[in-house]
């Protein structure tokens, strides 16, 4: 068990280095591309008062005209041992994990996404946890009452759930909800209030945007739920169990539910770590100012560190929910870790 | 060449085409194509889905003359039927035979024939990632279930890093970046281009892992066994043994991934990285629409575009996936 988790943490970090290779890559290469040089990425660094002169030699200082493999290096060192930005004027240190700084606040990018993070953690678990259980108890019902009035509504009600874009649910029930006169029992978005400030308020602000995104996820998993449970309670163990005089209930939850949410494990480890990383729609539509709005703004107004900043924090969630559902796994099923 | 009974797409198989039946009346043989069809006729809700989509696409590619029909033309402006003081349309100037759908907020264009061009750049992008997904996720993923060993760990750890890329926020960000000139291309193409890269480049490992598994199990099967000692090699397998057994899951999940990817473009065009205005977009016309709250048909006829072309692409390939596999029922 020892040697699985090392090895699955070793992969882990690799993982997480060419996630990181790639993306800086990405980020080098394509507004190159698109015609940018040393000397305009350095001119947003250094103002617009700045001579041409100074951005040249802030360009040099900043290491732009280094090759790709040698700023990636310097990267790397400062998200693990921080890094001194010399622009001009100037030394600014940054200390690790430093993911460099902003072209326009000229703020390092760090800080910024530690105070967005608690906004998108709050969205995301908390819709974790409605959907997780809508979902799940839905899907069983509806598959141990197959064909049932409950089925079918249930079912068709899922389908439209997957078919339906967030921002689109959201908007709607803004409308409805928040700014609309009929039923104005929200505030409107946008607003976030710490949990450790005042847990009411925090789920007020909250409520509209967990059950918006759980419906969505909710559905899914109420279909993936049911599709798994039709597959165990035709098994053969879920026969000897209940020939053993096992209760309805015990055969249900310990037996047949046992199997069936193995595959949902996955997708919610998967779907989890995509969501911390950025709940982008989500939060777009409702103005909260998480790590998902940041990344908006961050493209919208070309900062290419917030960029890559947010890319590797969203990459390390989904390898991080990966690797915490392997290990569950392992812990679970001994086949896998001697695989 | 034998398929397997099992597995569909094969559609010669060693039993003869007519037995004698218990009765003394002819059993005609069926391949499983035939009794996939059978089964997907007798599914109404499917081939409601199906026959939705098909009218989708004839939008799609009759859009001018749809619109043209109306008299309209999605990027004219209407300045006279909007009120100048709350850029709302005036009144009375609503929903008309010659605006089925209304007007627009500041610019007074036509929604309806925004919202028919509107499919053109959906279905076009959704269609072409979706082919690009399929593609390289089939050829990596027969590639890593067949040849096995270091070639599938390598491609299977590609996989991996790929699905750990958060994907929306890459998007949004490589399609932000791009300037409207790059590559050669400007305007819609190098938007629609680049889109139909990011999102189908994204999305092939969940395309791959399926394949991949199938072919893990295929390639123990006699028919692969008999293929080798008659002395046939890797690509005359993968192409001519193995491919043709996989039709049926890749049918499948391509039916699957257009509607997700029906979804994502209209994500990147809400976030206002898409293909740019004044070309219509179903995710752009409802950014635009969040303004204007108060006037409840300007999002809701995109948003139902959006609703129903993707409700259409599942419930085909739910009836699809449901006739061609019947144990996943």
């Amino acid at each position: 068990m020892v040697t699985y988790i090392i090895r699955r943490l070793i992969w882990a970090v690799v993982m997480l280095t060419i996630v990181s290779i790639i993306t800086f890559g990405i980020f080098f290469l394509v507004p190159r591309l698109a015609g940018a040089t040393s000397e305009s990425l350095a001119a947003r660094y250094v103002g617009r008062t700045a001579s041409a002169e100074q951005v040249k030699i802030a360009a040099d200082k900043l290491g732009f005209n280094d090759p790709l493999i040698v700023q990636y290096g310097r990267f790397a060192k400062g998200i693990v041992a921080g890094a001194d930005y010399d622009y001009g004027p100037g030394v600014e240190h940054c200390p690790a994990p430093c993911f460099g700084y902003s072209f326009l606040t000229r703020l390092p990018v760090w800080p910024d996404l530690m105070d967005r993070l608690p906004v998108t953690l709050s969205l995301a678990i908390g819709a974790a946890v409605i959907w997780v259980i809508a979902g799940v108890a839905t899907g069983v019902l509806s598959a141990l009452r197959r064909g049932s009035l409950f089925d079918r509504a249930a079912m068709g009600v899922a389908l439209a759930g997957v078919s339906l874009p967030i921002f689109f649910t959201g908007i709607v029930s803004l409308v409805v909800f928040s700014y609309g006169t009929p039923f104005r029992i929200t505030a409107p978005g946008g607003s976030f209030t710490p949990f450790d400030e005042n847990p009411a308020m925090w789920a007020y602000n909250l409520i509209l945007p967990w059950i918006t995104l759980a419906f969505l996820y909710a559905a899914g998993y109420a279909r993936l739920t049911r599709a798994g449970m039709l597959e165990t309670m035709n098994e053969d163990y879920i026969r000897t169990a209940r020939a053993k005089g096992l209760s309805e209930r015990r055969v249900v939850v310990k037996h047949g539910l046992r199997g069936a949410l193995t595959p949902i494990l996955t997708i919610f480890g998967l779907d989890l770590g995509l969501l911390l990383g950025g709940a982008v729609l989500t939060e777009s539509t409702y103005s909260l100012p998480g790590m998902g709005k940041y990344a908006i703004d961050a493209i919208t107004n070309q900062d290419l560190p917030k960029v890559m900043g947010v890319t590797l924090v969203a990459a390390f969630f989904v390898v991080f929910a990966n690797l915490i559902v392997d290990l569950l796994y392992a812990v679970v099923d001994p086949r896998v870790r001697l695989g | 060449m034998t398929a397997p009974m099992d597995v569909t797409g094969g559609d010669t198989q060693a039993t003869p085409a007519v037995v004698e039946g218990a009765g003394g009346q002819a059993i005609q043989g069926r391949s499983l194509g035939q009794i996939a069809w059978m089964r997907l006729k007798r599914d109404k809700v499917a081939l409601a889905g199906g026959l939705i989509v098909i009218f989708l696409i004839l939008v799609a590619v009759f859009a001018p003359v749809i619109a043209g029909a109306f008299g309209q033309d999605p990027t004219q402006f209407n300045s006279d039927l909007i009120d100048s003081s709350t850029m709302a349309p005036k009144t009375g100037t609503g929903i008309s035979a010659d605006h089925l759908f209304g007007i627009e907020p500041v610019n007074g264009r036509d929604i309806f024939s925004r919202v028919v061009y509107g499919a053109r750049i959906s279905l076009l992008i959704a269609f072409l990632a979706t082919l690009l997904s399929v593609v390289i996720g089939t050829l990596l993923g027969v590639t890593a279930g067949y040849f096995g060993g270091l070639v599938d760990s390598i491609i299977s750890k590609a996989m991996d890093v790929f699905l750990a890329f958060p994907i929306l926020v890459f998007a949004i960000a490589l399609a932000g970046i791009v300037p409207d000139t790059a590559f050669g291309l400007t305007g819609d193409t190098l938007r629609v281009s680049l889109l139909v890269f990011i999102i189908g480049f994204f999305n092939w490992p969940y395309i791959g892992r399926i394949i991949r598994g199938q072919t893990l199990s295929l390639r123990e099967r006699e028919f692969v066994d008999a293929a080798r000692s008659l002395g046939a090699r890797g690509p005359y397998i993968i192409f001519r043994e193995l491919l043709p057994n996989l039709v049926a899951p890749i049918l499948i999940y391509s039916t699957l991934l257009i509607p997700t990817n029906v979804l994502f473009e209209a994500a990147l065009s809400f976030l206002g990285v898409g293909v740019r205005p004044p070309t219509p977009t179903w995710g752009g016309m409802l950014s635009d629409a969040v303004r204007f709250y108060t006037i409840p048909h300007f999002m809701f006829f995109p948003g139902m575009a959006i609703f129903i072309t993707v409700l259409a692409f599942n419930l085909f390939g739910d009836g699809l996936r449901d006739a061609l596999d019947p144990k996943a029922r």
